[in-house]
């Protein structure tokens, strides 16, 4: 193992990077692009996140949202533009490295094995050593800990994580980062796979991590969890963005009207009633909602521009 | 951990009023070998009754040197296989490993050390090969290890024949070293009438060790987490890729020193044998409770599915029936094992 792990003494709850809001952004984007050979994934984005914040991240299925993940956690480095940490550029070639920088990603689906314990999965890579030896006892009690400071009460970690709720799943990987001195806490979708009740459990755990002054970057195609607990909200569509707003910039209604897209819905609403019949009533319907929704067009031209 | 004061609740000693009280039966029962240990004492015990010369002590070592013969073999091919991979390759390997140190020291006339040595620079090898290819391609190993096994097969016999103009490894027992390697790899002594093979010892230990890497080193946690869930390990940076190859590489390791023993038992190796054997192993291991997707098992259940093998072929010539019989008994053993652990994972799984 030529990678020496570092062992998680001191690197515990590494202090918040300031109270509330610094002057520099933990992680800043700028005009930041990236092409995979011809294709253009992601055009000219701005977005930053400082500590105690919490930036969401909008878009609909392929509007660029997991490219501007991969490229946030170190996966992969922006074409275009440029990845500011703390202030200071940035070109990381492993999330690896991202995480020693204290950026550390969440992801949806790959968050944990489902069928190790889940003190296991807590300490799964940054296992307390006593030489190749692991310390069970102080594992255990670590993790019951972080997770009651989490105000995640888990009836037994030694249960396999598979046999937890996904939002118990969840919460146990956002916590396992804080633990491990995330400052920057990247969620990929993490109410997307949940129950009404269980997302309010995961709002809850992101309110709390801004809280403990991590800056937080939510990524979500769900306006009504990202209104409540985002400081400013970035929409991406086919690669771009749409807007990038300060919460008071924007309300909810029109984040959802940005959402939905008000443009394509109504051309959509024109092409199906265009089809007759009962197809037509549902394009007459949406139009109406269009209308409605008042999205018919972009909102008030609030965009901050690029900083 | 000084940090942890910042801990708003402490933690209560209460027992947890959700965890409904688990029997001691119950919580036996959600262990991985669960199914093993009950299935060898059912076997044991139908032996015993219908084959007297199986309650003999010494007819009880040489179920336990057989079962030993398979064990040191299954101990890592269990482990792969909670990381998640099989090999294919691994009985083969064995006679590979036999037969290089047999022939070069030979054709050298080297210390027969310097074959061992030589023998087991071959094996990790072999290991090493078998784990970078499935890395590397991302083909599963039951592809990659069909084919080496097949290639290590045709060099067995192709190259033994080509050098001795035999089916055999020729006999090295005149060798210098034979006779301190012979000390080392397979000894045995005699305790109260019953004999007693360092390839029993040696499995125990290794078997011992390979329990000890699982449940208390990083290492264990992140053999299970590269088995049980690849992306999620690599995301908190276990390094997945070396992980496997070294479980190969174990393999390997373990094919040479099963080789090793075998080669200073019998001073001479057939270049034919070993085929079949890896299925043992990996009967071994799934009768242990090893999950042929990976991410769970136990190397004290291998132990216990190598035992259950060695006791079922020994305990057929005990009782006076028809050797031909053994393969039809393996296979139902497998399924009836299967069946088993299914059922007995699903109970555990419900009860937690």
């Amino acid at each position: 193992m030529s990678t020496p792990q570092e062992t998680p003494a001191g690197k515990h709850h590494a202090p918040p990077v300031g109270n509330g809001r610094s002057g520099v952004p933990l992680v800043r984007l700028v005009n930041a692009g990236k092409r995979y050979g011809a294709v253009i994934a992601l055009h000219d984005i701005n977005m930053e996140v400082s500590a105690g914040e919490v930036t969401c991240v909008l878009g609909d299925n392929g509007a660029g949202k997991s490219t501007l993940i991969k490229i946030i956690a170190g996966l992969h480095e922006p074409s275009t533009g440029t990845y500011e940490v703390e202030g200071t550029p940035v070109h990381f070639s492993s999330p690896r490295e991202a995480l020693e920088r204290g950026i550390a990603t969440v992801y949806q689906d790959l968050a944990v094995v489902a069928l190790m314990p889940v003190w296991r999965n807590f300490f799964l890579g940054n296992e307390v050593r006593k030489g190749p030896r692991i310390d069970i006892g102080a594992m255990k009690k670590m993790c019951k800990d972080e997770l009651l400071a989490m105000g995640i009460d888990l009836r037994d970690v030694d249960q396999p994580i598979g046999t937890l709720s996904g939002g118990e799943r969840q919460c146990v990987a956002i916590s396992r980062a804080v633990h491990f001195g995330a400052k920057v806490l990247i969620l990929d979708e993490p109410t997307a796979a949940l129950g009404v009740k269980q997302s309010g459990v995961v709002l809850k755990y992101i309110v709390q991590a801004r809280e403990r002054g991590l800056g937080v970057i939510f990524i979500t195609h769900n306006p009504h969890h990202a209104y409540p607990v985002g400081d400013r909200f970035l929409l991406l569509n086919r690669g771009a963005s749409i807007g990038n707003y300060e919460k008071n910039q924007v309300t909810r209604d029109e984040l959802t009207g940005l959402m939905a897209g008000g443009t394509e819905l109504e051309q959509l609403s024109h092409e199906l009633e265009s089809a007759g019949g009962a197809v037509a009533d549902l394009g007459r319907s949406m139009e109406a909602d269009v209308e409605e929704l008042g999205i018919s067009q972009h909102p008030t031209a609030t965009e901050s521009d690029a900083r | 951990m000084t940090q942890t004061a910042e801990a708003p609740v402490a933690p209560p000693p209460r027992a947890d009023e959700r965890i409904g009280r688990k029997s001691p039966l119950a919580r036996m029962l959600a262990r991985p070998e669960a199914g093993a240990i009950a299935g060898a004492i059912v076997i044991y015990i139908f032996f015993f009754i219908i084959a007297p010369p199986f309650r003999n002590a010494s007819s009880f070592s040489s179920v336990l040197y057989v079962t030993s013969t398979y064990g040191l073999m299954a101990t890592p091919v269990a482990l792969l296989m909670i990381g998640g991979e099989f090999d294919l390759s691994a009985g083969v390997a064995v006679t590979s490993a036999s037969l290089t140190a047999s022939l070069f020291s030979y054709e050298f006339t080297t210390n027969a050390w310097v074959g061992v040595l030589v023998a087991l620079a071959v094996a990790l090898f072999i290991g090493f090969l078998n784990g970078w290819i499935v890395v590397k391609t991302g083909i599963p190993s039951f592809l990659v290890t069909l084919g080496t096994f097949f290639m290590l097969q045709g060099l067995n016999i192709a190259l033994t024949q080509t050098i001795t103009n035999q089916v055999s490894s020729p006999d090295i027992a005149t060798l210098q070293g034979f006779n301190s390697a012979r000390q080392v790899f397979s000894a045995s002594w005699t305790i109260g009438g019953v004999n007693i093979r360092t390839s029993v010892v040696y499995w125990i230990v290794f078997v011992i060790i390979a329990t000890w890497i699982l449940l208390r080193t990083y290492i264990g946690n992140w053999i299970f987490s590269v088995g049980g869930n690849a992306p999620a390990a690599r995301a908190v940076g276990v390094p997945v890729g070396r992980m496997k190859i070294g479980l190969f590489m174990a393999v390997g390791f373990m094919a040479w020193f099963t080789g090793m023993h075998t080669l200073f038992l019998f001073n001479t190796i057939q270049s034919g044998q070993g085929i079949g054997n890896e299925f043992v192993y990996i009967i071994a291991a799934v009768v242990g409770g090893c999950l042929l997707t990976g991410g769970y098992g136990s190397a004290v259940g291998a132990a216990i599915g190598a035992l259950i093998f060695g006791m079922v072929n020994q305990g057929i010539v005990y009782a006076g029936w028809n050797p031909d019989w053994f393969q039809f008994f393996v296979g139902a053993l497998l399924l009836g094992a299967i069946l088993l652990n299914t059922y007995i994972r699903r109970r555990a799984e419900a009860s937690i």
